[in-house]
This record gives structure tokens, C-alpha cells and sequence, in this order.
């Protein structure tokens, strides 16, 4: 406790430039699943393609990509870039399985019935699939939030600061408190998102809560 | 492409293949510490997610530790334990991450593999008078062991990129080659070492991948081959 509260600026800054590695890489990530996933879902041969990719590419360990990325994108190693980029990618690869999963779970009813009252393509998609998908969504946008939250850490190994540098700057320094300062303020910040998430799933799906009412009336 | 040439260089150099810090001796290291946890973690996780599936407790338990386990970072976690037991003890605080990794995907392939089991398939072990001890070995045990396998792939994903961290407190592995060509500047040496942990990683899934598609019983291979033609 002493330890945290006298460093207390340090530990701002770096929750805040964690939260920013964690956080823009799971918004892109499913910003660029959201279509990928849905081509994966319209068209059944790309499905399994798509998928393998991204298997294949969550295999790579996170800390190897680190490396393998710059070189690659002709980026520089040491920068919070390589670190966005890399875990935009693992992020992608969960959220892409996710999105064609969700889309899956869809009722092929409501979306044939949409169609014969009129909808067209995007608005079946934006109106009647995504919503309906919500649910199965929500559940892997958190999975991704979570495991981000806690692979930005590595990113200290190669010199980016996050609160993962608490973890090797305490293991060399041999301070115990600030290395445990960091895996609870890890842990809090996975939390914290994931709980904002599961509130924003509750706003944007109110029906959600008045179809649980029902079935517990 | 010019520091992948180098990387290439350095990995086809033959004065890297051999040595205490040679690339043999090192991905064996790698090896070594994978396969330990992975059978540690099988070990206590495997009967416990059988013992889920089967008597139906214990299932949000298992969910929660699934969830909390994404949480915690494993490097936090590694250099913490190393900081409590003493360096001495390096290698004892990364086996105790590793598998502490490891047990959450195992626990949940385990019992979601006898959940997966068709209600009827139970029923009829149970209408044909075996008990429940044969119910677990002879039914539950075998069908779920594709999805356990799955578990321990998603498992073993993760205990390859830590045992690489775990370089990073000194143990001898493909991660090695990362750390101490970071502190000698030296890109080709960190590529490499990248390289052969990638590599590593996708034999090791692709290994298990095989394993899992074995592991289907002949029966429900032969119904699965029946039904879509």
C-alpha cells in the first residue's frame, strides 16, 4: 500500500497509457471484424479460410509478433504502434471467429421475414442481424477486452510502457509491492472494462432484460 | 526483407546449432517446460472438469476462474513469484504459472466435452444398467475427449508464449535469443528467436490439431460420415 500510494502519479500514467494500448486495438479490431465476419458468414467458402487465418494467427505468441511485425511493416520496434498493431491482430483474430459465430446464431426466420417485408441487404444487416447478434457478440467483444487488457503487459518486455513496466521494473529493482500494485491495477482495468462493456450491452439491448422478466414471471 | 535475410543467416549459421545456447538445446528447453505443464495441468484439471460434467456442479465456479485467470498477466504473476520464492527458485515459479495457465481452458474442454454429449447417448448408458463410474469411463470420458484435447490446444498456445516470457527472468529457452539479442542490439538474433518460437507454436498446435481429429471415437466418426451424404 505505501509503495502505491507514494507513486501514485506513476501508476496514473501508466494505467492511462495502458487503457489506451488495450483500447484502441479491441475498437479497430472490431471495427475491422464486423465486415470480415460477415463475409466469412455470406460466403460459406471464404468461412473457412477466414477462420483458419485467424487461428493461425492467434497461435503466434504475442511477444514473437512483436518482433516479427516491424521488420515486416517497416514500423519502429521500440513504439506503442508495434504494440497496437500487433494486439489489433490477436484481437481481430478472436473477433473474427466471434462476429461469423454471432451472425450464425441469428434466427433464419427474422431475417427471412425481414426480407419479405421489404428490408434490403445493409439494413437486414444493421437493422435486424446485428442486433440480433448482439448478444453472442458482447460475449467475445469481452473475452477480447479481457485477454488484451492483460497482453499489453508484454509490450513492457520490449521497453513500452504500460503497467507491465511495474513488472520489470519491480523484478529488477526486487520490489515486491509494485510488482503486485501492477497485477491488481491490471486486473482492476480488465474489470472495469469489462463491466463498462456489460453496461453498454444492457443500454444498446434493453429487450434483453424485459425478455429475461418474462421468463423468470 | 534485409533483417529477414539476416535472421535467416543467423539461423542457418551452424555455430547457433550447437552449444549450451545452441538452438537444439534451447528448443528442447522450450519443449521441456511446455509439455511438463501440460501434463501438471492435465493432471489436476482433467478429472476435476470430468467430475463437473458428470455430477453438474461446480460449472459457474469453473466459469469465474476461467474469467478471472484471462485477468491476471501472467508476466505480473511470473515476476511476483520469483520476487517471494528467490531467484533460486526460478524454475518452480514458472512451472507454478505456467500451470496455473494452463488448468482453466483444460478444466472447461473437460467439462464441456461431457456437456456436448447428446441427452439420448446418457440415457440409454444409464437404461443399459451401467453405473456411474462406467457411464464416466466408458461414454463420457471417451466422446468428450476431442473438446479435451481442444482445451488443452488453446492451453498449450498460451504456455509457449509464457515459457518465452520466462526468459526473461533468466530460464534458458527459444525466448533467450529475444532477450539477449535486445540487450546486444543485435535485430537477427531477436527475429530468429521469434521465428522459431512462431514455429514452435504452430508444430505444437498443428500436432495436437491431428491428435484431437483422432481422438473422435470410430462410432461417431461412422455416424458423423453417414449422416451429411
Amino acid at each position: 500500500m505505501r509503495w502505491a500510494l507514494d507513486n501514485l502519479g506513476l501508476l496514473g500514467q501508466l494505467t492511462i497509457a495502458h487503457a489506451r494500448l488495450a483500447i484502441v486495438p479491441v475498437a479497430v479490431a472490431l471495427l475491422l471484424a464486423l465486415p470480415l465476419g460477415a463475409l466469412a458468414h455470406r460466403v460459406p467458402p471464404l468461412r473457412g479460410t477466414l477462420l483458419g487465418l485467424a487461428g493461425l494467427l492467434y497461435t503466434i505468441p504475442s511477444l514473437a509478433l512483436f518482433v516479427l511485425l516491424p521488420p515486416m511493416l517497416g514500423i519502429p520496434y521500440l513504439s506503442d504502434l508495434n504494440v497496437i498493431i500487433a494486439l489489433t491482430l490477436y484481437a481481430l483474430a478472436l473477433l473474427v471467429r466471434t462476429v461469423t459465430e454471432a451472425l450464425e446464431s441469428v434466427p433464419p426466420d427474422a431475417v427471412a421475414s425481414a426480407r419479405a417485408i421489404g428490408y434490403n441487404g445493409t439494413s437486414i444487416f444493421l437493422a435486424v442481424q446485428l442486433p440480433l447478434a448482439g448478444p453472442v457478440l458482447l460475449a467475445g467483444l469481452r473475452v477480447a477486452t479481457v485477454s488484451t487488457v492483460s497482453m499489453v503487459t508484454v509490450g513492457a518486455l520490449i521497453g513500452v510502457s504500460s503497467l507491465g513496466s511495474l513488472f520489470t521494473d519491480g523484478l529488477q529493482r526486487r520490489i515486491v509491492p509494485e510488482v503486485l500494485t501492477g497485477v491488481v491495477l491490471t486486473a482492476l482495468l480488465a474489470l472495469l472494462l469489462d463491466v463498462l462493456l456489460q453496461l453498454a450491452g444492457r443500454v444498446l439491448m434493453p429487450w434483453l432484460r424485459a425478455e429475461r422478466a418474462v421468463a423468470t414471471a | 526483407m534485409n533483417l529477414f535475410a539476416d535472421a535467416l543467416a543467423w539461423l542457418t549459421d551452424p555455430a547457433n546449432w550447437t552449444g549450451p545456447f545452441g538452438i537444439p538445446t534451447l528448443t528442447l528447453a522450450h519443449l521441456t517446460y511446455t509439455l511438463l505443464a501440460l501434463v501438471l495441468a492435465c493432471a489436476v484439471a482433467a478429472p476435476a472438469g470430468w467430475a463437473i460434467g458428470h455430477t453438474g456442479h461446480g460449472r459457474s465456479f469453473a466459469v469465474a476462474l476461467a474469467g478471472a485467470a484471462r485477468a491476471l498477466p501472467s508476466l505480473g504473476l511470473l515476476a511476483f513469484l520469483v520476487l517471494v520464492l528467490g531467484v533460486g527458485l526460478k524454475e518452480v515459479a514458472t512451472v507454478v504459472v505456467l500451470v496455473l495457465l494452463a488448468i482453466p481452458p483444460i478444466l472447461a474442454g473437460a467439462y464441456a466435452g461431457i456437456d456436448a454429449i447428446p441427452r439420448g447417448t446418457l440415457d440409454s448408458a444409464r437404461g443399459v444398467g451401467m453405473t456411474g463410474w462406467q457411464r464416466l469411463w466408458r461414454v463420457e470420458v471417451p466422446l468428450g475427449l476431442p473438446l479435451l484435447l481442444g482445451g488443452v490446444r488453446g492451453a498449450s498456445l498460451q504456455v509457449v508464449s509464457t515459457v518465452m516470457i520466462a526468459a526473461f527472468i533468466g530460464l534458458p529457452n527459444l525466448g533467450t535469443y529475444l532477450i539477449a539479442g535486445q540487450r546486444l542490439g543485435d535485430y537477427a538474433r531477436m527475429l530468429a528467436g521469434a521465428i522459431l518460437v512462431a514455429a514452435l507454436a504452430l508444430v505444437l498446435d498443428g500436432v495436437l490439431a491431428v491428435a484431437q481429429r483422432l481422438a473422435v471415437p470410430r462410432g461417431v466418426r461412422m455416424a458423423t460420415a453417414a449422416v451429411p451424404a
